[in-house]
């Protein structure tokens, strides 16, 4: 017996379980096909438990640092196993809330392994046997894994991805974090926070090379600063695994080939959507190297197969998987014949990114380089932390806002921040963004202070030669 | 549940128009067939009808408004009484591409709570736009009441006045912008004001049209003139025995009916004149419809005798006075005055002796006829008195040559001065 749906959505991460539940409130008949976690990786195995993991290292800085605020703290110390446990009690609870969200949306979960036969019907395999459940539509939101270094697959012993990262057993005396995007910057900080000796390869001639070159600069500075050694323009050119550790070969920027020890790799040098054995190819689905080809609304170019998420062109990040995938939810009900839904298209320009770090880093839109490169003739303004009375009183005085107009129109092209809690200021960024604000209603803005926002507000003033505070 | 009443396509081609008057209220009683509103498109004034019962729960358009999109909702319409008390109009969403002007902002209903509603004028004049949109409108000339938005709620994004301006507009270029939008309608330019003393009346839809249309087939069509006198007496004397006879049926002929039907017969007779010219091809009609202008309250309009040339002209003369009588009510249905393969301008009733008429495209011909007045004739080498008037033929020189002019010319001479063959 095979079920029939009006949407099955494959995989339950943040682009899925989302998608699901928007579904479910347009009153679509809505099923879910997860192999492993619901949550997917970001809340079982990627944002969420990282942060869970940053936070301690956070509050062990802060300990360190207690004297600077007129603190005493002795005999400060790290407990790897409970600051690991606390992660995975963080990723544990937010799986429950998924399953009960779920519930609540009366979406059927099927536990298993789905491929796709045919149009608008799927195969899953699970604890129970197989069946095949079929639908007006099939999303698909497999997601992606890390990419592995072809002369260096992961063991998990000594060499690591971001999820052998996440469960540490022992905290490695020398850390290497190839790679240094988002995933492999977090665990940099994280390591180096917690002791560990760290040191970053990235092939670029920056870390965070998607950032503006500003926000790579500062950071890099603020990070050797902590102790931790970076080596851009460098590539990793063998690594050998012995029983105590790991041997690197690391061509530098000069063209010389250093080989040094370290304990520990961690690889983090993109990612690999999950794309194979789920039946795409019979299918005829448009491809490049994984990547689903979509419209604006997620549509590949079978009709009733959708895609969301790390499946599809980046930026490969959840918030941006979950929007999707309302987009797709919506869309979907507006072919079913609902005539209230009036799905969007996506706008990959405002789609913000957060690097959890320390110093955190954020940004939305383009950077001033590829502002130029696109033609614009920008107008650029910056405001350093320095100059702002709450972070100073927060004792964070390191970082900056750069904000990035096109000198004709008055247009936001991009924002950049360093700094702490950056990721909770980029949002008042993107919100002008979306509502295509120029320069004049974020000047006309009234800012709270005491707060770190009002660096937004200066960071906008400056780029107009009218910043208050410097 | 409660129905949502939309604005109506009163025709085929109706995009938008101009909610003119609500005949019922919040609280009222609608049956299947009650006249809700009158809707004025860009030729006429159309009565809106219901067609579902219930209570009118909210009017979400106030009249008067200008631009309201097909499609947009005017009204709510509760079917049963749960849904009766009057509800607030929602908030967003007019239409789902509300845009520009119109987003009229929804009136409150007299509903118990009170509601504010915002002030007419604001509503009118709100352009629901993006600040970024709104800077580029105004450096790139584009007008915003005519861009249509894409945004959320019909709201004017970015991308939707580069589109007006004609394709994406360079980011800031080094070089100055781009040139106006040529789509924005070729505004006059402003009327200086000399002091003098005078009342601004706003254009309704009929003369906005009327403007457009002639600004364009000037400026367009190289027009030709051909004038012929034309001798009238056999016809009115013709005229006068038919209404004699035709009198027990309540038929009375009008000058103007034969004119009609001798220009449809013409245009049989020299079908190089019964045509389109529609740029890369020319359309050749098979039937002669012939627009006749008729000056109602609201400015010209040209009301269709569909196939003229089959008629009789008693079927004629009875069909004109029926639609003569609707342009005057401004009553005329869309199909009722869009058409026509050729236009008839009759200025004789005011002692015009002569005048050249302005093509009305996508037409390649009008007829202009003067009056019929006693003039000194030659006839048969002999100075008499005849009843005589000059017929000008205005012709679409792009589709139709001189000669081709001068021939139908002729023919429409040729009937009138022998008119029996009107009849046959």
């Amino acid at each position: 017996m095979s079920e029939q749906y009006d949407v099955i959505i494959l995989g339950s991460g943040p682009g899925g379980y989302v998608a699901a539940i928007r579904c479910a409130q347009l009153g679509l008949k809505t099923a879910i096909v997860e192999r492993e976690n619901l949550g997917g990786i970001c809340l079982n195995w990627g944002c969420i438990p990282t942060k869970a993991l940053l936070r301690s290292a956070e509050v062990l800085h802060n300990m360190k640092h207690a004297a600077a605020y007129g603190l005493a703290a002795d005999n400060i110390r790290a407990d790897l196993e409970a600051v690991v446990k606390r992660s995975r009690g963080v990723a544990k609870q937010l799986n429950q809330g998924v399953t009960h969200l779920m519930k609540k949306n009366k979406i059927a979960v099927h536990m298993g392994t789905g491929v796709l036969k045919g149009a608008g019907k799927l195969e899953v395999t699970g604890d129970k046997g197989t069946e095949t459940l079929t639908a007006k539509h099939i999303i698909v939101a497999t997601g992606a894994r890390a990419r592995d270094l072809p002369f260096a697959p992961a063991d998990g012993k000594r060499v690591w991805t971001y999820r052998h990262a996440m469960v540490p057993q022992e905290l490695p005396s020398k850390l290497l974090v190839i790679g240094s995007g988002a995933i492999g910057i977090e665990f940099a900080s994280f390591y180096n926070d917690m002791g560990s000796e760290v040191t970053v390869v990235e092939m670029m001639d920056r870390i965070v090379p998607v950032e503006d070159a500003d926000v790579s600069a500062f950071l890099e500075k603020a990070l050797v600063k902590q102790g931790m050694t970076i080596m851009t323009g460098a590539g990793v050119e063998k690594l050998d695994v012995t029983a105590s550790g790991v041997k690197a070969a690391i061509k530098g920027k000069d063209g010389k080939v250093v080989t040094s020890d370290f304990s520990h790799v961690i690889v983090a040098v993109g990612i690999v959507p999950n794309t194979e054995s789920i039946g795409l190819e019979a299918l005829g689905v448009k491809a490049e190297r994984g990547i689903i080809a979509i419209d604006d609304y997620g549509r590949t170019n079978v009709k009733g197969l959708w895609a969301i998420g790390d499946v599809t062109p980046g930026p490969w990040l959840a918030h941006k998987a979950s929007h999707e995938g309302v987009i797709a939810a919506e869309s979907i009900a507006k072919e079913l014949g609902n005539k209230d839904v009036h799905p969007h298209a996506m706008d990959r320009r405002n789609i913000p990114g957060c690097t959890y770090c320390h110093p955190q880093v954020a940004s939305v839109g383009l950077t001033e380089a590829k502002a130029k490169e696109a033609g614009h003739v920008v107008k650029a303004g910056t405001f350093p932390f320095i100059g702002n009375g709450k972070a100073i009183a927060l004792g964070e005085p390191e970082g900056f806002i750069k904000t990035v107009f096109d000198a004709k129109t008055g247009e936001l092209l991009g924002a950049h921040m360093v700094g702490a809690e950056v990721t909770e200021l980029i949002q008042g960024y993107v919100v002008g963004k979306t509502l295509e604000t120029t320069e004049a209603e974020l000047m006309a803005t009234v800012f709270p202070h005491p707060t770190l926002s009002e660096m937004m507000h200066e960071s906008v003033l400056a780029a107009y030669g009218r910043a208050l505070h410097i | 549940m409660p129905i949502e009443i939309k604005m109506p396509a009163l025709s085929p081609t109706m995009e938008e128009g101009t909610l003119a008057k609500w005949l019922v209220k919040v609280g009222d009683k609608v049956s299947s067939g009650d006249i809700m509103a009158e809707i004025e498109t860009d030729k006429a004034t159309m009565e809106f009808e219901a067609v579902d019962e219930g209570t009118i729960v909210a009017i979400s358009v106030p009249e008067g408004s200008e631009g309201v999109k097909v499609g947009a909702v005017i009204a709510t319409l509760a079917t049963d009484d749960e849904d009766a008390a009057p509800v607030a109009p929602k908030a967003a969403a007019p239409a789902p591409k509300a845009e520009a002007a119109p987003a009229p902002a929804p009136v409150a209903a007299p509903a118990p709570a009170p509601v504010a509603a915002a002030p007419k004028a604001n509503a009118e004049d709100r352009v629901v736009a993006s600040p970024l949109a709104k800077r580029l409108a105004a450096e790139l000339g584009v007008d915003l009441s005519k861009v249509t938005g894409t945004g959320p709620n019909g709201r004017i994004v970015k991308a939707d006045i580069e589109a007006a301006a004609g394709g994406a507009v360079a980011p800031s270029a080094p070089a100055p912008a781009a040139a106006p939008a040529p789509t924005a309608a070729p505004a006059p330019a402003a009327v200086p004001d000399f002091g003098i003393p005078y009342e601004a009346e706003k254009l309704n839809n009929v003369r906005k049209t009327i403007a457009r249309r002639l600004t364009e087939a000037k400026q367009t069509i190289p027009h030709i003139y051909l004038t012929v006198d034309v001798r009238l007496d056999a016809l009115l004397e013709l005229r006068g025995e038919l209404n004699k006879a035709l009198e027990p049926q309540g038929v009375k002929l009008s000058v103007n009916d034969l004119m009609i039907k001798a220009l449809a017969k013409a245009l049989e007779i020299v079908p190089k004149c019964n045509v389109s010219f529609a740029g890369d091809e020319l359309r050749k009609y098979a039937r002669s419809d012939i627009s006749v202008a008729v000056a109602a309250p609201s400015g010209l309009i040209t009301p269709i005798i569909v196939d003229a040339g089959t008629k009789s002209v008693s079927h004629i003369s009875k069909e004109m006075t029926a639609l003569a009588g609707k342009a005057r009510e401004g009553k005329l249905q869309p199909h009722e005055y869009q058409g026509g393969t050729a236009s008839l301008s009759n200025l004789g009733m005011f002692g015009i002796k002569q005048f050249d008429a302005v093509i009305n495209p996508p037409q390649a011909m009008i007829l202009a006829v003067g009056a019929g007045e006693q003039r000194p004739y030659v006839v048969d080498g002999a100075l008499s008195v005849a009843t005589v008037m000059s017929a000008t033929g205005s012709f679409d020189h792009r589709a139709i040559d001189g000669a081709d002019g001068a021939a139908l010319m002729q023919a429409f001479k040729q009937l009138v001065e022998q008119p029996l063959g009107l009849l046959a």
